[in-house]
């Protein structure tokens, strides 16, 4: 048996944090600093609160709730891809009710930003979520989750159409007057910007993106999709790139129009990506499934990196990459 | 790094290999993680990080915690066995000592242990046997009686026999290709166990048709099933919706409930085995008809 002597590093004086301002306005709505947690990565937030304090993260954006409980897919729910993953869980959630009355109110007492994800499968019902949600105390923003099958139409996703999108953030307008809307985007489309142009023109405040990409993974042992759902949704830093790449093109395109960014955000030197390419907050995700902490992380690394790079204020990064 | 303070029951740690050694077919890896040690109750398990923090495999694994050890000159240190079957368990099981490892733990619900003195028959598939063992001494510490029923497909992939020898007051192995002990599953020779034992109760680890039965055979004697499940989990944590199995609550209706939080441990009598992996139709907030939902793959968050 070796011989084993542990030794541990001698104990560094803690490194002093970066003079930096983290703060950024988002649609309106003013975050003492960046980094939010990504819709389906969080929960509600409790989970994630055993490892760090929501409420030093920029924001908490939670699981997409829709108006009804919601059992989601069969398993097996998800498949590890080179850095990525797939998921289809199929928005398993306890319906508007119950998150009004257990999840939301939680987040509210511990102090952090609540942006509330809706889901719905018809126009109408994303209407009925909109004014239940802004019907609640303490909600900083809503996200129109809008990546789902539109049950009226053949199961189309409305995030796939302009005209779709656009009646789901027409028909949700009128309910959040004061409450900042964010439409959040699919990158599955032909052309992003317009889908963009189409729900801005419809009311939102603003812009998430990107969502998943369509993906698939077949086991060959079994010879069959290793989904039960068959596809599923494409995350990681995988899709880093296409985040970067649909952030760059929306905000050339709209630069007036605010941007949560998100996709493969996993230190924040990726962050920054995304904050140069012209978001003004971003979104952490896939990331916390390996590293409990990674929103909070991201966020103290964005401020090493944004001092390392000679900036004193977050804001002051925003969209840089289109100026030089 | 800002964290909280470390008062709630799971925790993250920068954790380091102390050993790692073959067992049968199986490795055993032990951890120094201090801080989960000691608040480790039979049945908890942890989530690990592969791979490294630049890796390309984002997902954590899981492994139910064999034993830990709070005392001594390493500090608390946590020990697991696994089995490799995959890139990310091929990377565990070359780590060498002093290499790093990213700990979350312990997690989900542990053993339910009984108020008074019972008969127990704790039964163990393959490595699935590994977080009975704490669970018995646990037992005998409250006067229970404890007997082993331990099974695998073949004799290098039984574990723990000594260490249930050392602790039950009987032990019966059994292996499919007769190897070891008798030929046949676990199932063959429970019944005849816990007639001999008079058992009331079964504690139960491995795999899910294993699990099915042997909830089956205790329900038969009235007895109760506690079974730890072991679903395919991405975090561990609660976050993903990944491991979820339909799960019958006291309410009477079936709920996809997470095998991290709400688990691992169930009442085996409880859990819908024949329909895992499916949706049964009358689960809360199933889809109301075939393709109602345009089942496309897409819904997500």
């Amino acid at each position: 048996m070796t011989d084993f002597t542990v030794v541990r590093p001698a104990p560094r004086a803690p490194l002093p944090k970066p003079n930096v301002d983290l703060s950024t306005t988002l649609a309106g709505l003013h975050l003492p600093a960046p980094v939010l947690t990504a819709s389906g990565c969080a929960a509600a937030g409790r989970e994630l609160h055993q490892f760090f304090d929501v409420a030093e993260l920029g924001g908490i954006v939670t699981k997409s709730v829709m108006l009804n409980p919601r059992s989601g897919r069969a398993t097996p729910r998800m498949a590890e891809t080179p850095s990525g993953m797939l998921n289809s869980i199929g928005l398993q959630g306890p319906g508007i009710d119950a998150f009004l009355e257990h999840d939301l109110p939680w987040l509210v007492e511990h102090g952090a930003r609540a942006v509330v994800s809706i889901a719905g499968g018809s126009v109408d019902e994303y209407a009925e979520l909109a004014a239940r949600v802004a019907a609640a105390p303490g909600v900083a923003a809503v996200e129109v989750n809008i990546s789902c099958p539109n049950v009226a139409n053949r199961g189309l996703v409305f995030a796939c159409d302009p005209a779709a999108a656009s009646d789901v953030v027409a028909a949700v307008r009128p309910h959040l007057d004061g409450i900042p809307l964010l439409a959040k985007l699919s990158p599955d489309v032909t052309d992003i910007v317009s889908i963009a142009r189409s729900v801005v023109e419809a009311g939102a405040d603003g812009l998430a993106m990107i969502n998943t990409l369509l993906g698939m993974v077949i086991d060959v042992e079994r010879r069959r999709p290793a989904l039960a759902g068959l596809t599923g949704g494409l995350s990681g830093p995988a899709i880093r790139p296409v985040a970067v790449r649909c952030i760059w093109q929306v905000h050339a395109a709209l630069p007036e129009v605010p941007i949560l960014g998100m996709g493969g955000i996993r230190t924040g030197r990726d962050a920054l990506e995304l904050v140069m390419a012209g978001a003004s907050a971003v979104s952490v995700g896939t990331a916390t499934f390996g590293d409990p902490v990674a929103p909070l992380r991201v966020q103290e690394e964005l401020a090493v990196e944004l001092e390392r790079l000679g900036y004193s204020s977050f804001r002051d990064a925003i969209g840089v990459a289109h100026h030089s | 790094m800002t964290g909280r303070p470390r008062t709630s029951g799971s925790v993250q740690v920068k954790g380091e290999v102390l050993s790692v050694r073959r067992v049968g077919d199986y490795y055993s890896i032990t951890l120094v993680a201090p801080g989960i040690a000691e608040r480790t109750a039979p049945g908890h398990f942890v989530a690990l990080a592969v791979g490294g923090p630049r890796s390309s495999m984002l997902l954590r694994r899981s492994f139910s915690i064999y034993r830990v050890s709070d005392r001594g000159i390493y500090g608390g240190t946590v020990e697991i066995i696994l089995s490799v079957h995959g890139a990310g368990t091929d990377w565990l099981a070359a780590l060498r000592p002093h290499d790093p490892v990213d700990v979350v733990g312990p997690l989900g619900r542990p053993f339910p242990l009984p108020k008074h003195p019972v008969r127990a028959v704790l039964v163990g598939g393959g490595y699935g046997s590994a977080p009975l063992f704490s669970l018995a001494e646990a037992l005998r510490a409250r006067g229970c009686r404890v007997d082993f029923v331990l099974g695998a497909a073949t004799e290098s992939r039984l574990f723990g026999a000594l260490d249930a020898k050392r602790i039950a007051a009987t032990v019966t192995v059994t292996t499919d290709d007769g190897s070891a002990g008798r030929r046949g599953w676990v199932s063959d020779v429970l019944p005849e166990v816990m007639e001999r034992a008079d058992s009331d109760v079964v504690y139960a680890c491995g795999p899910m048709a294993m699990l099915a039965s042997v909830t089956e055979i205790a329900q038969q004697r009235g007895a109760v099933a506690q079974c730890a499940v072991e679903e395919a989990m991405a975090c561990g944590i609660g976050v993903c919706m990944t491991c979820v199995l339909p799960v019958v609550g006291d309410d009477g209706l079936t709920r996809m409930v997470r095998s991290c939080t709400d688990g691992p441990v169930f009442d085996g009598s409880q859990v819908r085995w024949s329909d895992v992996g499916t949706v049964p139709p009358d689960t809360v907030g199933a889809p109301a008809a075939a393709g109602a939902d345009g089942d496309s793959g897409r819904g997500q968050s």
